[in-house]
């Protein structure tokens, strides 16, 4: 576009250097480089401002401990064993949380493909534990799966169990509330992903006679696989993160002290800047370190059309 | 042969079966999968219900301990968590910093989505993983350095802090929910005008932006409620008087000093109605399955 607008409008008098200059915003228009990228320009800047420095700020902040040298935070949070087990803790809810949730979400949402009624209302209903938010969730946990809440009430009524059952304030209520509120989340993502693949796929297989666990295993799994890294990935995200329900349905000081609480005390509560810092770039890098594994998988799978727009 | 396949196709449909009319009907005898699945989720649909109604009838009730249900019922909570947790103030802080973090990344993320949309250049895949960090990075891990950073330029726990730390997930997001959106935009509306004599700001405003709209709105109410609900960064960043409500909610739980549940609880539970129109207003605009790929059907 600018180019073609310069060229007639290009003085005369060096041939030359007009010529040279058009080339150039021509070529670089030729790859996708011109006044449109200039658009981008608030997002990125914005971005580096609040998401980069600050990122690299810690990271040079997590090498200047007040004492132990230059890796003396790392070193510090490597040898104090409470510290290092909270690593530990957050991959056992985080990983069983993602799995439970991707689990259960696929086979739900292969029955659930077809159109039916109040399918809408059923999708509208998964959404409310997404806008529930972790503090509601935590408060109903306690209450509804306390000693005296319905749960356990319901238990002692059908006879399962002589005494209330202890699945708040420990890891159970952790977990517990990581799905609740993460199951509707993978649903929907499963869910959208499924619905992208053609159904024509599956016909086709019907008619050369495939039973529905072949249909299943070597058509559709196929084509969703990709989808379910995705979706495995924003879950895990998400519970690798888990920090207020950890606090408020949690043992914090015990089987539920995860890595997000180490870095939130040290930071915060010891105003110990460099050791949070540093307890956040552990974070940070174990988590990068579980996408980047399953990114890899991914890419190792079929990635080509679904048939729809998935 | 044929009817077999026919059989194969009608199975495939798993409960759904066709009567002479091609009309579908639910099937009365359901295999036990069938079962099995519909169980799982009447199961957690009871708790969900469960742990939802809990707090609704604990905050209206006058006392509850072991027993069914609470013993008289009340609304003076209500009155006392409004005076107690300061939520006039609380509210108006909230909806002051959601208000400035959905129209601020609008503003920001919208332009940039359109040239992601719109142009293939060198270090574009460079770019959306720098819009895919922040929503791939746990706000925890991210936040305590940008807290550490807001705490140097004295932006922590005022406003200004509590919505530019926001707006570290809300642009990426805005932008991801807006470049396949534009995408879909045929690129020859814009030429056709740009043929027909229209300059850029009469393209932006008379083409586009009309065309944007459903789609700014779409991502305005996405950010809304994400903002709205986002504990960590808030919960990092924010002082006495730029609280969120669920930030007030969780100091209010974690705090000391002895507090009555059922006041907790009615807060919570105005926080959910909150929530939940939210929630009917996006539905009324968003498809929340269709984020991600469209329906083939």
């Amino acid at each position: 576009m600018t180019a073609v607008a310069a060229g007639p409008q290009a003085p005369a008098p060096d041939p030359g250097t007009v010529r040279g200059r058009v080339a150039l915003t021509h070529q670089l228009a030729e790859r996708g480089v011109d006044r449109v990228l200039l658009l981008a320009v608030p997002g990125v800047l914005a971005l580096v401002a609040l998401f980069c420095y600050p990122f690299l700020y810690g990271l040079q902040l997590s090498f200047q401990p007040a004492h132990g040298g230059v890796l003396g935070a790392y070193k510090a949070f490597f040898s104090d064993p409470f510290a290092r087990k909270s690593i530990w803790q957050t991959f056992a809810l985080a990983i069983p949380a993602s799995l439970i949730n991707v689990g259960a979400s696929v086979p739900i949402s292969y029955r659930m493909r077809r159109e039916f009624r109040g399918k809408r209302l059923l999708l509208a209903v998964l959404v409310v534990p997404i806008t529930l938010g972790t503090v509601l969730t935590a408060e109903g946990i306690l209450e509804f799966y306390g000693p005296a809440g319905w749960f356990n009430r319901t238990l002692h009524l059908l006879g399962l169990s002589s005494s209330p059952v202890k699945l708040t304030m420990n890891y159970t209520g952790v977990l517990l509330s990581l799905v609740i509120s993460g199951f509707p989340f993978a649903y929907l993502l499963i869910h959208s992903y499924l619905s992208g693949i053609h159904p024509s796929m599956e016909k086709a297989a019907a008619t050369l006679g495939a039973d529905w666990w072949r249909r299943f295993r070597y058509v559709t799994l196929p084509l969703l696989a990709p989808g379910l890294m995705t979706t495995f990935c924003l879950t895990f995200v998400m519970t690798f993160a888990v920090f207020p329900s950890a606090l408020m349905v949690g043992d914090p000081d015990g089987s539920t002290h995860v890595i997000s609480i180490e870095a939130y005390e040290a930071a915060l509560q010891r105003f110990d800047y460099a050791q949070g810092c540093a307890d956040a770039m552990i974070m940070t890098a174990l988590m990068l370190a579980v996408i980047v594994a399953v990114t890899a998988l991914r890419s190792r799978l079929y990635t080509g059309a679904t048939g729809g727009k998935g | 042969m044929s009817g077999q396949a026919l059989r194969a196709v009608g199975q495939g449909h798993g409960q759904l079966g066709h009567d002479e009319l091609g009309q579908p009907r639910m099937r009365l005898a359901m295999r036990p999968g069938a079962w099995l699945t519909w169980g799982v989720l009447a199961f957690f649909f009871i708790n969900l219900l469960g742990v939802i109604a809990t707090v609704v009838l604990d905050s209206a009730g006058r006392q509850w301990f072991n027993t069914w249900l609470p013993t008289g019922w009340t609304g003076s909570w209500y009155s006392e968590a409004w005076s107690e947790f300061n939520l006039g103030q609380v509210l108006i802080a909230t909806l002051e910093i959601t208000l400035a973090v959905v129209a601020v990344s609008l503003v920001i993320a919208t332009p940039a989505s359109y040239a992601l949309a719109r142009r293939s250049f060198p270090g574009k895949k460079a770019l959306s993983i720098l819009f895919a960090l922040p929503i791939l990075v746990p706000p925890i891990a991210y936040g305590i350095p940008l807290a550490t950073v807001l705490y140097k330029f004295h932006l922590a726990g005022s406003l200004t802090g509590v919505i530019l730390a926001n707006l570290v997930p809300s642009i990426p997001f805005v932008v991801f929910t807006m470049t396949p959106f534009i995408e879909q935009i045929d690129p020859k509306i814009e030429q056709a005008a740009r043929v027909c004599g229209a300059g850029t700001m009469t393209v932006l405003t008379r083409v586009l932006a009309p065309l944007l709209v459903p789609g700014l709105l779409a991502a305005g109410i996405l950010v809304l409620v994400r903002t709205f609900g986002m504990f960590e960064l808030t919960f990092l960043t924010s002082g006495p008087t730029s609280q969120t409500l669920i930030v007030a909610l969780f100091s209010a739980v974690n705090s000391a000093g002895i507090r009555t549940s059922q006041s907790i609880d009615a807060m919570a539970v105005l926080y959910t109605a909150t929530m939940a129109v939210l929630l009917v207003i996006t539905l009324r605009f968003v498809n929340p399955t269709q984020l991600i790929a469209r329906t083939s059907d």
